[in-house]
């Protein structure tokens, strides 16, 4: 019975810091910079920037779909593996997730840009360099390329929970391996897929660092938008309320996503 | 389809290691220019071990991992302890305040804490609060989460008749708790507090909102340093914390593994 009170100084510390500040935001993003007097222009004005919270989104997304089409056989590849390579591969993937993601962004805006390494050795072997930075096709290698292992992990960890004699079972009862995979494995790995295009999309789609790196002025996101009203436009209120935007909008595509996971869920569970 | 999924788990394991190793090769190079080798050389970590103000940063850095994720680990372990005898709509409230950390994107958390603390500067009349207070704060708050989240699991793994033992054979709560509790879920500790000290280490977004000029971390000054061109002596600062992250990683790996054989011996024994 007491010790649930053992709890109290987390909760009252996580009110404290995270839903007051939570609250703090809705009332800069509902009222006047200047005046402090309520108001809705914060929030009217996203209009303008409908294109950039547009580009977020697709840019994001396609990170998350092209993380999950590499992502998933390399999961899948070490959850086969013995237990000593699948921990030794295992600690290959986190171990860039503990390195300065900063660093290793840049490490790429070396080999990307125009003086850079690749477009050194494609100038050495006497062919004109490629235009391969500041696009959108560079800030989605580097978004792919920062949380792929965040895909792969709750890939691997939901794929090797797979019961093999599942597998056995279905190869019993006549199945090819191809309909092994789409038919029992594929449907196993559901909440696994999930939960990786979560813990891709929502840092992908609030990044700054990334975009400023390796895009260009035509490659803004909303992350550079919300970075630039606290840093150097000093607009708070008008940051507060693409927060809140941002906050929904990652609500709304993560509960889409798990509305269709949850059918998945049910229709596996309906054909079993 | 084998031979598939292992010739994409090579490449995405060099997609993933080339910009390390270009980082790693680039603090050995006598030249400035990251992308042209201009001869081999050990002077940048002689440079960087001369240089106060990085090894200040550093330092600074340390102090608000090693502080944050050690007063995490207390609160948090005390937290997931109350959590667990929480039952109903109570436990599903803390569960919810739990996550929102871990589902918002980090520039919310950072926005939102900068915010509060803005909101609470004009309060108390202090012109610039943010600085080592409000970063300490910072890194509390996201750390939290993670140690409840790997502490969780081993409270409910943990045979609950061991507890009521310890208190029939005479324990006080306490004393059960320091006693039979305690080792029982150490390993989700553990987990826990290294995992809060990784996050809060490489922390740059939530950290880039909530400090000040008064108290920098070695990823914020990163950031700041990206802007004009980048010294080598960063490159040998990563190299030389990637060598330790590797080391440690396969020393935690080496003792996981053992304790995993004990304990399989033990329950052979016993079987025998």
């Amino acid at each position: 019975m007491k010790s649930k009170l053992l709890s109290a100084p987390y909760i009252v510390w996580m009110i404290l810091f995270t839903l007051i500040p939570l609250c703090i935001v809705f009332y800069y993003a509902l009222t006047d910079s200047i005046t402090g007097e309520f108001t809705f222009a914060n929030l009217t004005s996203m209009g303008t920037y409908l294109p950039i919270f547009l580009r977020s989104i697709w840019l994001s997304l396609f990170a998350s779909l092209i993380c999950l089409v590499i992502g998933y056989p390399v999961a899948y590849f070490i959850a086969q593996c013995k237990p000593l390579t699948q921990r030794f591969l295992e600690m290959l993937i986190m171990l860039p997730m503990c390195m300065s993601f900063l660093l290793r962004t840049l490490a790429w805006v070396a080999m990307l840009e125009n003086t850079g390494i690749i477009n050194n050795f494609i100038r050495s072997i006497g062919l004109s360099p490629l235009p391969l930075i500041r696009s959108n096709g560079a800030v989605i290698l580097g978004m792919v390329y920062n949380y792929l292992p965040y895909m792969i992990l709750p890939l691997y960890t939901v794929i090797m929970k797979i019961d093999k004699r599942l597998v056995e079972a279905a190869l019993d009862l006549g199945c090819t391996p191809k309909q092994v995979f789409t038919k029992v494995i594929l449907p196993l790995s559901g909440p696994g897929i999930l939960s990786g295009l979560t813990m891709v999309f929502v840092p992908a789609v609030s990044t700054f660092y990334i975009s400023q790196k390796l895009g260009s002025t035509g490659t803004t996101l909303i992350g550079d938008v919300i970075e630039s009203q606290f840093k150097t436009a000093y607009n708070p209120n008008l940051g507060a309320a693409m927060s809140l935007v941002l906050m929904i909008l990652i609500f709304i595509c993560v509960s889409i996503m798990n509305r269709f996971g949850e059918t998945d869920e049910e229709e596996v569970m309906a054909k079993v | 389809m084998k031979h598939f999924n292992r010739t994409v788990t090579v490449l995405v394991f060099i997609f993933l290691y080339v910009p390390m190793i270009v980082l790693a090769v680039a603090s050995f190079n006598d030249g400035l220019d990251i992308a042209t080798f201009k001869g081999f050389t050990f002077r940048q970590y002689a440079n960087l071990f001369r240089d106060e103000t990085l090894l200040t940063l550093l330092r600074n850095s340390l102090i608000i991992a090693i502080l944050s994720s050690l007063i995490a680990t207390f609160f948090g372990t005390m937290a997931a302890v109350g959590i667990h005898s929480m039952k109903g709509r109570m436990r599903k409230a803390v569960m919810t305040l739990t996550n929102i950390p871990m589902t918002n994107p980090d520039i919310v958390t950072g926005v939102a804490l900068a915010l509060l603390f803005a909101f609470t500067g004009t309060m108390l009349k202090i012109n610039s609060i943010l600085g080592f207070w409000t970063l300490l704060i910072a890194h509390i708050t996201f750390n939290l989460p993670y140690v409840i989240l790997n502490v969780m699991p081993k409270l409910q793994q943990m045979d609950p008749d061991l507890e009521e033992a310890a208190l029939d054979l005479g324990c006080t709560p306490f004393q059960a708790f320091t006693k039979v509790v305690i080792h029982e879920i150490m390993p989700g500790i553990i987990s826990g507090a290294l995992m809060a000290f990784t996050m809060s280490l490489d922390d740059f977004v939530i950290s880039y909102f909530v400090t000040g000029s008064s108290f920098i971390t070695l990823p914020v000054e990163i950031y700041n340093y990206t802007k004009k061109p980048i010294q080598p002596k960063i490159y040998a600062l990563f190299t030389l914390m990637f060598a330790v992250i590797l080391i440690l990683m396969v020393v935690m790996n080496l003792l996981q593994a053992r304790s995993e054989k004990r304990v399989q011996h033990g329950t052979q024994r016993r079987a025998h």
